[in-house]
């Protein structure tokens, strides 16, 4: 359930990204350029929703031997369709081991033993830092309560790297999140190693217009890849602080059609179908 | 030692208004039988415990069986809101709940502490995030021996905790299997428990990776087959996704949400 979210859903990212036209949503290059960044034999903690949807497509194409470790305690889980829940039969069912739930955290999690954490966002800030618990300023009166923590934190922290996936809006990439759940790289430079955060931290964030990285120097989020018939002046649109953007900055490879074809396959397995959230 | 009872007695031996009660079950094998019962009881001014209160607690809240929320995450898994949580913070209905949130990790190991006899448990966690500032029972602490800086995470100790297994014996003894989450720790942190099971058997088959209860560790057993849906019982029963789904449209509005209490909780047709 980490980094499940639920709101901001009507902002859905078709709109002027010209994906359409090319024959696959901006969702699914969204999805597909997620599960690229997953590389096989690694291991993986997943968030459900479209974290999970990215590392079982990776799983399905080109990294067949992804470990995917799930919060509920189900470590290599290889379920045939895509789970709804984080405790889904066919996790525990397909797993090689299951655990419980403190063990995963303690000894799975916490000792810095798993390469990549895979979170979804409410809010991200120019510094990853993640929001999944209150919009507004004042956390007794939220304008929004949203699910709140789940296992992210110690994900972000922990885990050797972290790749967020999220929906780009000027809403969701703000300047400072209003409640920070998950910390990305904190206030800037040398936050992580002050707070004792063992793991690097974001690597990427995939959004539906393209990726951001975070700069080595400054630790800010830099605009370094987008979509096919995506501008610049597009993605700093939907950007809440001032946007830079690399000098090398790359167009991504869109979906290939045994891409498509089995994400829309997985897809197809959920209930209510197309219902991911 | 553990009795083994009808499930009304043994939630209302065991539950009582005002009292700390954990329902526990990650995703699988959820008590949610025995949550309809404590809302049929009438339950007032509970403080709920549970890692991800989803649909159980979304419906014991908008009962009105809660005074506060102790919890790591509060969604639908899968689906979105749980809107009679939503409605109980952002709008006091149908009664204000209190909210005290952790991360995952947090409520682990506080109820490993609460099931150790300790006062609290140490983690790497919660550095530099906002939920230490606003949640009780969180704090710093300095590793003696090389002067790191850890967080302490105060012990969980319900009144009662409230779990749903696959089998027990003619003595109560318990097993379950699969996702087996954070049960055992919070039936060992709580003063009462009560496990409800699918079937009780004359001899428990031992079952790889198993938790197993014994007897003199639980304090009142209930049959209550299907007493986990819509969650499911591994090897009894399979998720029922398709409720999960079909909560958000029941739970987004209190007249619906009334009806389907009165109908599948308080009326005729309820277990």
């Amino acid at each position: 359930m980490t980094g499940n979210i639920v709101t901001g859903a009507a902002e859905a990212g078709d709109t002027g990204t010209g994906a359409a036209r090319a024959g696959y949503s901006a969702d699914e290059i969204m999805t597909v350029t997620a599960s690229r960044a997953l590389r096989d034999r690694t291991t993986c903690f997943v968030g459900i929703g479209r974290p999970s949807e990215a590392a079982n497509l990776a799983r399905a194409t080109h990294a067949p031997n992804l470990v995917l470790i799930y919060e509920s305690g189900t470590i290599g889980a290889k379920p045939g369709w895509l789970p709804l829940s984080i405790g889904d039969g066919i996790l525990a069912e397909t797993a090689d081991a299951v655990v419980s739930v403190p063990e995963i955290f303690n000894y799975w999690l916490q000792p810095g033993r798993i390469d990549v954490g895979f979170l979804g966002a409410a809010q991200i800030d120019r510094f990853a830092n993640i929001n999944t618990t209150v919009i507004g300023a004042d956390y007794a009166e939220p304008k929004v309560r949203l699910p709140g923590a789940g296992g992210a934190p110690e994900i972000a922290g922990s885990c050797r790297e972290v790749i967020v996936i999220v929906r780009q809006t000027r809403r969701t990439f703000v300047e400072r999140v209003d409640f920070v759940t998950s910390v990305g790289f904190g206030d800037g430079p040398g936050s992580r190693e002050y707070l004792g955060l063992t793991g690097a931290g974001p690597r990427k964030i995939i959004t539906d217009l393209g990726v951001l990285e975070p700069d080595p120097a400054t630790c800010e989020l830099v605009l370094t890849a987008v979509y096919p018939g995506v501008s610049v002046p597009q993605v700093r649109e939907r950007t809440g602080w001032d946007l830079q953007v690399s000098p090398g900055l790359a167009e991504i490879e869109p979906p290939s059609p045994s891409e498509l074809a089995v994400l829309r396959g997985l897809l197809a397995t959920m209930p209510a179908a197309g219902g991911a959230p | 030692m553990a009795e083994i009872v009808s499930l009304a007695e043994a939630m209302a031996e065991a539950v009582h208004d005002g009292d700390t009660v954990a329902m526990e079950g990650f995703t699988h094998l959820i008590p949610h039988a025995a949550g309809r019962e404590v809302i049929r009881q009438g339950r007032r001014e509970l403080t709920l415990v549970r890692m991800t209160p989803d649909v159980i607690y979304d419906q014991m809240v908008g009962a009105g069986c809660a005074r506060k929320l102790v919890f790591s995450w509060g969604g639908n898994p899968g689906v979105g809101s749980l809107h009679r949580f939503r409605d109980a913070v952002e709008h006091s209905w149908p009664v204000p709940l209190e909210l005290e949130e952790h991360s995952h990790a947090g409520m682990a190991n506080r109820y490993v502490a609460g099931a150790s006899g300790l006062p609290f448990a140490v983690l790497r966690g919660y550095s530099g995030t906002g939920l230490a500032s606003h949640a009780a029972n969180i704090a710093e602490i300095t590793c003696p021996f090389t002067g790191d800086t850890l967080t302490a995470v105060a012990a969980l100790r319900p009144d009662v905790t409230v779990i749903h297994a696959q089998q027990a014996d003619r003595a109560g003894n318990v097993q379950l299997w699969g996702i087996t989450g954070v049960q055992k720790e919070a039936v060992l942190a709580a003063a009462r428990s009560v496990v409800t099971v699918e079937e009780i058997v004359d001899v428990l088959d031992p079952r790889p990776g198993a938790v197993v209860l014994p007897a003199w560790a639980v304090g009142y057993v209930a049959l209550a087959p299907g007493g986990a849906h819509p969650s499911y019982a591994l090897d009894y029963s399979v998720r029922d996704n398709d409720f999960y789904v079909a909560w958000d449209a029941i739970s987004r509005d209190r007249e619906t949400f009334g009806r389907w209490l009165d109908d599948c909780v308080r009326g005729e047709g309820a277990r």
